[in-house]
């Protein structure tokens, strides 16, 4: 292992070699992590790439996946909408409650899942307090249907894009805005030229975030919704039936297809924090 | 000729000057409004459903709730797996966050990335890793653990490792950008004083992360004792041995012992609230710690 020279030149104390933390480092991430990982993927390479294929893209994986990325991405950009609005609230506003409410939007990080799936479950039931209402004037039912997996995906991905907006939002100089309206713009222009291309990369990265987050989610999904095949049933529950099935070969496969998206939208998501660095001084490590 | 200057208080921008961004207009007051109308309808009916349902039928029924043995089962055996989990994640935290926050080396980011994978991986396709691993009949081990006898799936070392597995990273997370930005000047001194390394750690690096590593603590504590998906998968959910209270909590739902999932879920709710109180208040002792004249978001 190589190591750069520290600053102002000084020789490399013989301390900041690989010593007690480093190891412990890497055995802890080989058992934890890379051991998990490697037999998975053992598991997956020992089905076959035609079988794999065919587990893979039956029908009834497709609906899944459908399921799940199409109410992710819908919940998602609700959610990069609103997270806006949140962050902009929170930042450029003075109202009675704001500590309450950037309290509030932590709770779906801290909440259990599986206590989340049962307030929403109950909230948005037939009898609940929104559920009710909702199917009385409208005729929709939420609960156990896509509409409610909707709803456990806005309810858990939510906090992702205000927390993303707020630092960049923060430090953006008020001096840009008043400069533009004094150049003629109006509050629009102002917002859609100015404000908006600086706060994107932050916002994209949240949705992404809040996507991976929402199709990756079980707990509180598996409550709300009635989990039947082509109708609300999301991908992590497909494998959860598979795997109570005892058809491991079938949970493996989507399950690789699942690893490989969050491959995929972590490498999204630190290509996206790497772009908003542009904007933010610098941390984009947190 | 009388040329008279207005007195100064008069001096007022003249109609056609428009008002900043966020002046006097209708849409900056309307999006407070909006924002907790949302969080209102998204968070705060939800969590008070929670609490309400949980004593609708009385504090008494609430209480009785806990005279249920499987739901202190449940309780115990969350408890026990915590205990071990948390632990093990803390030294693996700091060990990592001195590690990775000393070194120099090529791929660091990308060690960073490989920490914050379990956050992105489904906590379903974290428990069937464990499956495909530990599984009696499917596992790669299943040879070994036949030999030996051990237990792993529908079992504490199952519970345990799903939860470890599911929240390494926060601790990590939070010390390692700090341990960063307070650079290691200090520890350097240290050391030419002549302090050990375990010396060093314990009287210099440790104090100046602490509340980020307490931070990191509550994180971890409160995500492992709520840990549901993966925990699901390798425990098999079996009444009053390997349920662990998120468990319970869908289980009484499911079996429509309502009041008995609403007292559960309160238990695990306030587990939540409580730490988030206690993170804000970290984070006001973060802030205090850093430099006393920096603004306070």
């Amino acid at each position: 292992m190589t190591v750069a020279a520290p600053r102002r030149g000084l020789v490399l104390p013989r301390w900041f070699r690989p010593n007690v933390s480093w190891s412990i480092t890497w055995a802890y991430l080989a058992l934890v992590l890379f051991l998990p990982l490697a037999g998975m993927l053992l598991k997956a390479a020992g089905v076959g790439p035609a079988a794999f294929w065919e587990t893979a893209t039956s029908p009834l994986a497709l609906s899944t996946y459908r399921m799940s990325f199409g109410i992710a991405a819908a919940a998602s950009l609700i959610n990069g909408v609103f997270g806006l609005l949140i962050a902009w609230a929170l930042i450029r506003s003075r109202f009675p409650g704001q500590r309450l409410l950037d309290a509030l939007i932590d709770l779906p990080f801290a909440l259990p899942t599986a206590v989340a799936g049962l307030a929403l479950s109950f909230v948005y039931g037939p009898e609940g307090w929104l559920g009710g209402p909702i199917q009385r004037l409208t005729g929709l039912q939420v609960s156990f249907t896509p509409l409610g997996v909707a709803v456990a995906m806005v309810f858990i991905s939510l906090p992702f894009v205000v927390r993303t907006v707020e630092p960049v939002l923060r430090s953006l100089e008020r001096e840009q805005e008043e400069a533009s309206w004094c150049l003629g713009a109006s509050s629009a222009q102002t917002f859609v030229r100015v404000v908006l291309p600086q706060l994107m990369p932050a916002i994209l990265a949240g949705i992404a975030q809040g996507f991976s987050r929402a199709v990756g989610e079980y707990g509180s999904v598996v409550m709300i919704s009635s989990n039947v095949p082509f109708k609300d049933l999301i991908t992590p529950t497909l494998i959860v039936q598979m795997i109570e099935e005892y058809d491991i070969d079938a949970a493996t496969v989507i399950g690789s297809v699942m690893l490989i998206f969050s491959l995929v939208s972590l490498i999204v998501i630190n290509a996206l924090q790497v772009w908003g660095q542009r904007y933010q001084g610098g941390d984009a490590s947190r | 000729m009388a040329f008279t200057i207005p007195p100064l208080q008069d001096i007022r921008p003249p109609r056609w000057v428009k008002p900043s961004f966020d002046g006097r207009q209708l849409l900056p007051a309307l999006i407070p409004i909006l924002a907790c109308l949302y969080v209102g309808v998204v968070i705060l009916v939800p969590a008070l459903a929670v609490v309400v349902q949980a004593f609708a039928k009385g504090f008494g029924v609430f209480l009785d709730n806990f005279k249920s043995p499987e739901l202190l089962a449940a309780l115990r055996l969350t408890l026990i797996a915590s205990a071990i989990a948390v632990p093990c994640n803390a030294i693996f935290g700091l060990a990592a966050a001195t590690a990775i926050a000393r070194h120099r080396f090529p791929g660091k980011a990308l060690l960073l990335s490989i920490i914050d994978l379990p956050f992105s991986i489904s906590p379903v396709v974290v428990g069937l890793m464990l499956v495909l691993l530990y599984s009696p009949t499917h596992g790669v081990f299943s040879g070994l653990l036949e030999s030996t006898g051990w237990k792993v799936i529908f079992s504490l070392p199952g519970i345990v490792m799903a939860t470890i597995l599911v929240t390494f990273p926060f601790m990590a997370r939070e010390v390692i950008p700090l341990l960063e930005e307070e650079g290691w000047e200090q520890e350097e001194a240290a050391r030419t004083l002549g302090a050990s390394n375990w010396q060093v750690f314990w009287k210099v690096t440790l104090p100046s992360v602490r509340w980020a590593a307490l931070y990191g603590l509550i994180l971890t504590t409160a995500r492992a004792l709520g840990e549901f998906g993966a925990v699901s998968v390798v425990s098999g959910n079996i009444r009053g041995e390997t349920q662990t209270l998120p468990l319970f909590v869908e289980d009484a739902y499911k079996q429509y012992h309502t009041e008995m999932a609403f007292g559960a879920a309160l238990v695990l709710a306030g587990v939540a609230i409580v730490s988030l109180l206690l993170k804000i208040a970290v984070e006001q002792l973060m802030d205090r710690d850093r430099s006393p004249g920096k603004e306070t978001p």
